[in-house]
């Protein structure tokens, strides 16, 4: 009964606390949507970029041309196994007929390449792959098969696309880092000082027989309310500037080329991300605080 | 009960502030401890209260041995002392009553108890009818009396006050030594620190001199009137 009391207490007091302080809290409050809505949009930014990156990679695709002697039903009959290849995401058969169509669709303006006859090209297979990463196995493994001649690939380029796509990520991932650290460090600063403020109060708990359990469990609440309730607001800021972006860049002729993701399909993920990063930091940023002024 | 055997403290700046001081004060007494700024009664308090270790010595205060205690001890040995400062150090944004059930509350008393305790000290200080009144509406000898609830309200075994007359009129400072006295009649131990030959002249009761870090006198009388050892 009476650790429910005290817990009960606690959080009150924490709740309290941030009213009583109002101004600092304000200010601890601001500090984390602020933190959170760069670090969010960033990390957004990211996530779209990602997905933009994996639909280019999605485009990457290879030709394996079929020996010249199959007809076109033991051509089509090698579909299967090329498909059975574990990083083979699909595999689309090409007659002789419609890669002389799609040439000369190609090539429409040169007369040099009007009326050619379809034995000039051979049946094909345009293939993607699953992963860009493996492609050069993958594209050594079709090349195996038995009645495919040539495979027509280039994973020079296909190491650009992961090269660069690694970076990106590893830039990303440095810069969140950074954010979130710095963010750490601005909020532990902003409750330091609102914890400043009150450091006569701590001494007096202390003089009275407080134990320093006692005296951090409602600045810890305090900071567990002020972390989610910035977390909250910074979430909700984050779908209204998103929403909005994303409006602008639909409706813009020059770039709508970027495909924006719905917020929808990520709002859980980021709720669930804001709440961690507003719980670590507001706890831990009040324990850090605190713990100077418990040394009396 | 308090006891100093041959106690030094020196602090990191060199400052050398308790020179081999020794002395015991017993369950129930009413101690006075006088001496000019700089002579080491603030460090006393400091070691009583273990805000500070000695450099030197044995120091034993309430059963506890200061010497060897450990910090998750010290709450439990501080809860069997009332410290009363200057300066009040009163919550502005808090009333008179929720000042005291915040020092209850700092040792994990039940509502129940505070309620009880809280009454019983208002009544014992004279304040009960400015439960819900803040520190800037009362005037300071009021202020002190609070803050002598709040030393008193976990019921410790002695009362340490230092300066506690220090921000007041001679009548109010009067009227606070006097509730001190009653308090002292009731079976706290109280120590007094002071610098104010006045009002320690009025009472008959023993009184420890400081100088320079040292005991020069201890005895029942006035300021410097006892016998020099």
């Amino acid at each position: 009964m009476r650790r429910f009391n005290n817990l009960a207490y606690f959080f009150l007091e924490g709740f309290r606390s941030i009213f009583t302080h109002g101004l600092m809290s304000f200010a601890a409050v601001c500090m984390i949507v602020c933190c959170l809505l760069i670090m969010g949009s960033f990390s957004l930014v990211a996530v779209n970029l990602d997905n933009m990156w994996g639909d280019y990679e999605k485009q990457n695709e290879f030709l394996a041309f079929v020996d010249e002697t199959y007809t076109e039903e033991q051509a089509r009959a090698l579909q299967s196994r090329i498909e059975a290849i574990p990083n083979v995401a699909s595999a689309a058969f090409v007659s002789k007929e419609q890669a002389r169509e799609d040439f000369a669709a190609d090539k429409a303006e040169n007369e040099l390449f009007e009326g050619l006859p379809d034995t000039v090209f051979r049946d094909r297979f345009r293939i993607h792959v699953v992963d860009l990463e493996q492609l050069e196995a993958t594209v050594e493994q079709v090349g195996q098969i038995t009645g495919v001649v040539k495979v027509n690939a280039s994973p020079e380029i296909a190491q650009g696309f992961v090269v660069v796509r690694n970076i990106a990520s590893g830039v990303a991932l440095i810069l969140v880092g950074i954010l979130l650290l710095v963010s750490l460090f601005i909020i532990t600063n902003t409750i330091k000082l609102a914890t400043f403020n009150r450091r006569d109060e701590i001494a007096i708990m202390k003089m009275c027989g407080a134990t320093n359990g006692f005296v951090r469990w409602p600045f810890v609440f305090e900071g567990l309310i002020i972390g989610l309730f910035g977390a909250v607001l910074a979430f909700f800021l984050q779908w209204g500037v998103y929403v909005l972006i994303g409006r602008a860049i639909d409706s813009s002729d020059t770039i709508r080329l970027i495909t924006v993701l719905p917020f929808d399909q990520m709002a859980g993920r980021v709720l669930a991300t804001f709440a961690a990063t507003g719980f670590v930091i507001g706890v831990g940023g009040s324990v850090l605080a605190i713990r100077k002024f418990l040394q009396v | 009960m308090i006891r100093f055997i041959d106690v030094y403290k020196s602090y990191d700046n060199g400052t050398k502030a308790l020179k081999g001081v020794s002395m015991r004060i017993d369950d129930g007494e009413f101690v006075f401890l006088v001496g000019p700024s700089g002579s080491g009664k603030s460090t006393i308090i400091k070691l009583i209260t273990a805000e500070v270790a000695p450099t030197e010595g044995r120091l034993m205060v309430n059963g506890y041995n200061l010497n060897t205690i450990r910090p998750r001890q010290v709450p439990y040995m501080r809860r069997t002392l009332g410290v009363i400062f200057q300066d009040f150090r009163l919550i502005e944004k808090k009333t008179i009553y929720e000042n005291l059930v915040f020092a209850m509350r700092a040792v994990g008393a039940s509502p129940r108890e505070i309620k009880k305790r809280i009454s019983y000290v208002l009544e014992l200080v004279g304040l009960e009818a400015k439960a819900d009144r803040r520190p800037s509406e009362i005037s300071g000898g009021e202020q002190q009396r609070v803050a002598i609830a709040r030393a008193l309200v976990n019921n410790p075994s002695m009362i340490i006050a230092d300066e506690p007359t220090g921000n007041l009129d001679p009548q109010r400072s009067l009227e606070i030594m006097m509730l001190l006295e009653k308090i002292n009649e009731l079976g706290t131990t109280v120590l007094v620190v002071t610098h104010e030959k006045e009002l320690v002249d009025r009472f008959s009761k023993r009184v420890v001199a400081i100088e320079n870090g040292r005991i020069i006198s201890d005895g029942t009388g006035g300021y410097y009137d006892n016998e020099t050892i």
